[in-house]
Parts: structure tokens; C-alpha cells; sequence
């Protein structure tokens, strides 16, 4: 696999995000979950770097746990959704013609549905947690990988060495493991990789509502959305938790764009 | 008992008849070539003896090999036939074999599938294969992908896999046709060695008059998918009947006479 600019530059993004994520385990300047009513809003300074929320709670501290929370949730969403989409897509491209049109219409359904509304309605259900936003999320995302999965799952059945291959006696099974997978295991990696940008975005915007991840549990959405109500005391306050949002899904998007560049079979076939 | 017997096949898209009640026996160990232009319905009627045709196709007739009804059975039962009683060779060596997996591997497919025989025992048969199918440094030609290797060693590996099984039949489709000239001349004289020392049939579609004489003894001259002529190679020379049969002939005739001429031409 040949590295490239952008995928670097994700991948280096991405890196600070799981870092955060991983550093939240061993060590955080403060607990983030100490008040302080001492502290309240105060401005960035030595002894608290991004400064403290309104209830004087490190904001550093919370944005290094929160990085695992969010990445929990978007992480275990686009397992749930690829392999929901990788299933239903590959399914569909190889059942017969009768069960495809049907297969095709759920796909879409889904697809029309906003998967902030999905989670609601799920919410109202079982109650916010993390969990129902894993799997509101999830389940949202798995139509888009669905339906890109059965397009590329349909023109690798019409490749010439498929039918090759059928004329060798290989049956179902095995044409969509020695054949599909392995020729649109380039195809799942972008998405995958985009899947994880969006999810982080959905869990952001479900723990904004307050439908993901429950307080006190430290999670970017809920930040953005406390900071919020002190925009005019301290617009400051709102930066870091947007600021480490954009950095987490420009990083997982630039590492789905150099995954492409860098395992496009075409351009790959052009090289040699 | 003939080894393929083919009674009536029609073979329709919609209400479009593109095979159209054709019917012809194969012995075992000979081989017979169908000719004609494009949209003749020669490969659509090889695609239905593999049971190839796409689900849009609907087929009709009677096909019998070995004795059994090809058109009465499941895609299983057909798949434990395909590459195992009967092999196929197709007309694009490069998309004909998976680009991501090593070429050694793809002929080593069908022994597994058919002989339960493991990928690694399956390379060692694949070596010989490609010594069969005289492929030079066969050790490095099994580990390589499609795209390193050239159309004429493509076009070898996709002969090595189709005699992966020793098939009772090869079904031959346009196998030279994407190939250069001189590569075209060595890869067919290959198969006919192979072919003649396995005592397999052939079936060898093309388009290309003067490569089915030398390949087959007997000529299915099909137009508008029906066979309009069955002949032996040199009755067919000799005293062509119908008038596409005749055409073809003229044509093949015209670019020998071209050819002669330039050649008294530059001498």
C-alpha cells in the first residue's frame, strides 16, 4: 500500500484522537468530574490549560475522556453498521431478482430515515444511553453501506473472471469469499473509515440533545451543548470541544480519502 | 452415445429468440468448431452448455451430456460438472482471472473444489500445469497476479485452470482473439497438442475461418441463431451450401489472395 499525503495527514489526526483516547485510561490532569464552584468558567491558565467549565470542572481533563466516549460509540456503531450493510448488501446483490426489489426498497427506507429521528424514537423507547445511540447510529449508517456494498457487489458479479470462476465449479460461498470481498475490500475500507467520520458527528449531535451519552459521563456533544448557554461570558469555552470534533472527523475523512487514492486497484494496476 | 447431445436449444432474452432451435451431436474425442459473426449466437450456445446464461435468459430444449439432462439441473448439480467434467477457456485473459489473487492459487480453485484437494498440493499440480501449458520459470509465474503476467501467458494460465480437473470436455471461446498474431499461432497449436494427447472434445468458437480448419474437423456455420450449415472441414472447402457459408469462404479466400499478392508484391 503506497502512503500518501492526505492519508498521512488523516491518519496523524486521527492518531491525536486516539491518543486522547487512550491517555484518558492512565492519566487526566484533574478527575474530571471535581467541581469546583470556586473555579467556575475561569480562562485557560497554567494550572488548567483550556481552562473550567461553569461548574469548574477541567475542561482538559474532560475533552481526554470524552475523546473515549465518542470513540467507543462511533467505533461499535460502524461495526454494527458495516457489518449489518456489508450483509444486506452483498445479500442483496445475490438473491434472485424477485427478492432484490423488495431488499432495494428496505434499503432506501432506511436510508430516507434521519438517524437522529431513529434514535429519538429509540430513546423514547428504551431511554437515552449509550448503548441506544450505538445502535441508532449504527443501524442509520448500515443502509448507506448497504447500498454501496450491492453496487460494487453487482459489478464485481459481472466481472469476466466471476464467470470464469462459475465455469470452474465454484458455487455461491465461494465466489463471494475468493472473489467479491477481496475485490471490494478496498471499497469497505473508505467506508468504514467515512462511516466512523459520520458517527462521531451523530454521536455529537445525539449527546447535544441529550439522547447518547448520560451526564456525568464526559462526552463533546454535551460539552458544546453547556458551553453554549455561556457563549456571551466566555465564547472560548466552546472552542475545545468543537475544536477536538472537527479534528476527529477531518482526520477519519482524510484517512477514507488516501485509503482510496492508495488502494484504488485501477490506479494500482497503472503503476506496475 | 454421443458425449453432448443438443436437441432444440432455444435460447431467449424477452420474446428475442438469439439461439434459435439449433441441434447437433458431439462424439467423444472430437472436435467440432462453430463459426459466425458477432450476435450469431455462438457463445450464448457454449454459455448454456456450461449453464452460463444469466438469469435474464430463459432456455428451452434439450441438452444432454454424458447422458444427462443439463437443462433439468440445479446450479449445484451443474457447478460440480463446470471445470470438472467440462472446462471452458474464455476470450479476455486479463478480466477472465481475478486480479487480486495470485495465479497459482486460481488453478489450484477447481482442485479443491472438485478433488477436495488442498491449496498447497494444489500448487504442486499447478506447477505442472503451467509446465504443461509451457510457461517458462513456472515457480515465479504461480506467485505472480494477472496484471504481471503477458495476454499469451494469461490466455496459458486460463487453459491450465480449464484442464486443472482433465475434463471430457473443453468449450473454447474465441480464445486467441485478444491475442497478438504470432502468440495467437502457439497458443492454438498448445491446445491442440493438449487436447489430442488428453483425448478430451473440443468445442472451439470463433469467428475466424482459417483457425477453425486447422483446430477442428467438423463446422457448425451458424447465422442469426441458427445453424445454417453442418459440414466436415474440407466438404465445407470444397462445396460450401449455403450462401453465408460461402461468403465466409470468399472472404477467408480474398485476404489469402491479399496476402499473396503483397507478398509477390515486396519480394
Amino acid at each position: 500500500m503506497k502512503l500518501n499525503r492526505t492519508l498521512l495527514m488523516g491518519l496523524a489526526l486521527v492518531g491525536f484522537t486516539l491518543v486522547l483516547a487512550v491517555l484518558s485510561f492512565v492519566w487526566t490532569p484533574y478527575d474530571p468530574l471535581a467541581m469546583d464552584p470556586e473555579l467556575s468558567i475561569t480562562k485557560p491558565s497554567p494550572e488548567h490549560l483550556l481552562g473550567t467549565d461553569v461548574f469548574g470542572r477541567d475542561v482538559l481533563s474532560n475533552i481526554i475522556v470524552g475523546a473515549r466516549s465518542t470513540l467507543t460509540v462511533a467505533f461499535f456503531a460502524v461495526l454494527i453498521s458495516m457489518t449489518l450493510g456489508v450483509l444486506v448488501g452483498v445479500g442483496t446483490a445475490i438473491s434472485p431478482k424477485w427478492a432484490q426489489t423488495p431488499a432495494i426498497f428496505g434499503i432506501d427506507i432506511v436510508l430516507a430515515l434521519p438517524s437522529v429521528l431513529f434514535a429519538i424514537v429509540l430513546a423514547a423507547v428504551y431511554g437515552p444511553s449509550t448503548l441506544t445511540a450505538i445502535i441508532a447510529i449504527g443501524v442509520a449508517l448500515s443502509a448507506a453501506v448497504g447500498q454501496v456494498t450491492r453496487r460494487e457487489t453487482n459489478a464485481v458479479l459481472q466481472a469476466d473472471y466471476v464467470m470464469a470462476a462459475t465455469s470452474s465449479g465454484a458455487g455461491k460461498g465461494r465466489i463471494v469469499r475468493r472473489h467479491v470481498l477481496p475485490n471490494i475490500r478496498a471499497s469497505l475500507f473508505v467506508q468504514a473509515s467515512g462511516a466512523i467520520a459520520v458517527a462521531i458527528l451523530a454521536e455529537s449531535t445525539l449527546s447535544y440533545l441529550g439522547l447518547g451519552t448520560l451526564p456525568p459521563t464526559p462526552s463533546w456533544g454535551r460539552m458544546l451543548a453547556e458551553s453554549q448557554q455561556y457563549l456571551i461570558v466566555d465564547p472560548i469555552l466552546a472552542l475545545w470541544p468543537g475544536l477536538v470534533i472537527v479534528i476527529a472527523v477531518l482526520g477519519f475523512n482524510l484517512t477514507g480519502d488516501g485509503l482510496r487514492e492508495s488502494l484504488d486497484p485501477t490506479l494500482r494496476r497503472s503503476e506496475s | 452415445m454421443s458425449l453432448l447431445e443438443v436437441r432444440d436449444l432455444v435460447v431467449m432474452f424477452g420474446d428475442k429468440r438469439v439461439v434459435d432451435g439449433i441441434s447437433f451431436d458431439l462424439e467423444a474425442g472430437s472436435r467440432l468448431g462453430i463459426i459466425g459473426e458477432s450476435g450469431s449466437g455462438k457463445t450464448l450456445t457454449t454459455l448454456a452448455i456450461m449453464g452460463l446464461l444469466p438469469d435474464t435468459a430463459t432456455v428451452s430444449g434439450s441438452i444432454r451430456f454424458e447422458g444427462q439432462e443439463l437443462l433439468e439441473r440445479t446450479d449445484a448439480q451443474l457447478s460440480s460438472l463446470r471445470g470438472n467434467r467440462m472446462g471452458m477457456v474464455f476470450q479476455e485473459p486479463l478480466t477472465s482471472l481475478n486480479p487480486l489473487m495470485r495465479v497459482g492459487k486460481q488453478i489450484a480453485m477447481p482442485l479443491k473444489i472438485h478433488r477436495g484437494m488442498p491449496i498447497k498440493e494444489g500448487l504442486a499440480v499447478a506447477l505442472q500445469l503451467c509446465e504443461t501449458v509451457g510457461l517458462p520459470d513456472p515457480e515465479r509465474i504461480i506467485r505472480s497476479y494477472p496484471h504481471q503476467l503477458s495476454g499469451g501467458q494469461r490466455q496459458r494460465i486460463g487453459l491450465a485452470i480449464a484442464l486443472a480437473c482433465d475434463p471430457v470436455l473443453l468449450i473454447a471461446d474465441e480464445p486467441t482473439t485478444a491475442l497478438d498474431v504470432t502468440v495467437q499461432k502457439e497458443v492454438l497449436k498448445l491446445m491442440n497438442d493438449l487436447v489430442a494427447s488428453r483425448g478430451s472434445s473440443l468445442i472451439f468458437v470463433s469467428h475466424d475461418l482459417p483457425v477453425i480448419a486447422t483446430m477442428t474437423e467438423s463446422v457448425l456455420v451458424m447465422n442469426t441463431g441458427a445453424i445454417v450449415e453442418h459440414a466436415k472441414v474440407g466438404e465445407l472447402f470444397a462445396n460450401p451450401r449455403h450462401d453465408y457459408s460461402k461468403k465466409l469462404i470468399a472472404t477467408a479466400q480474398h485476404a489469402d489472395a491479399l496476402f499473396t499478392t503483397f507478398r509477390a508484391g515486396t519480394s
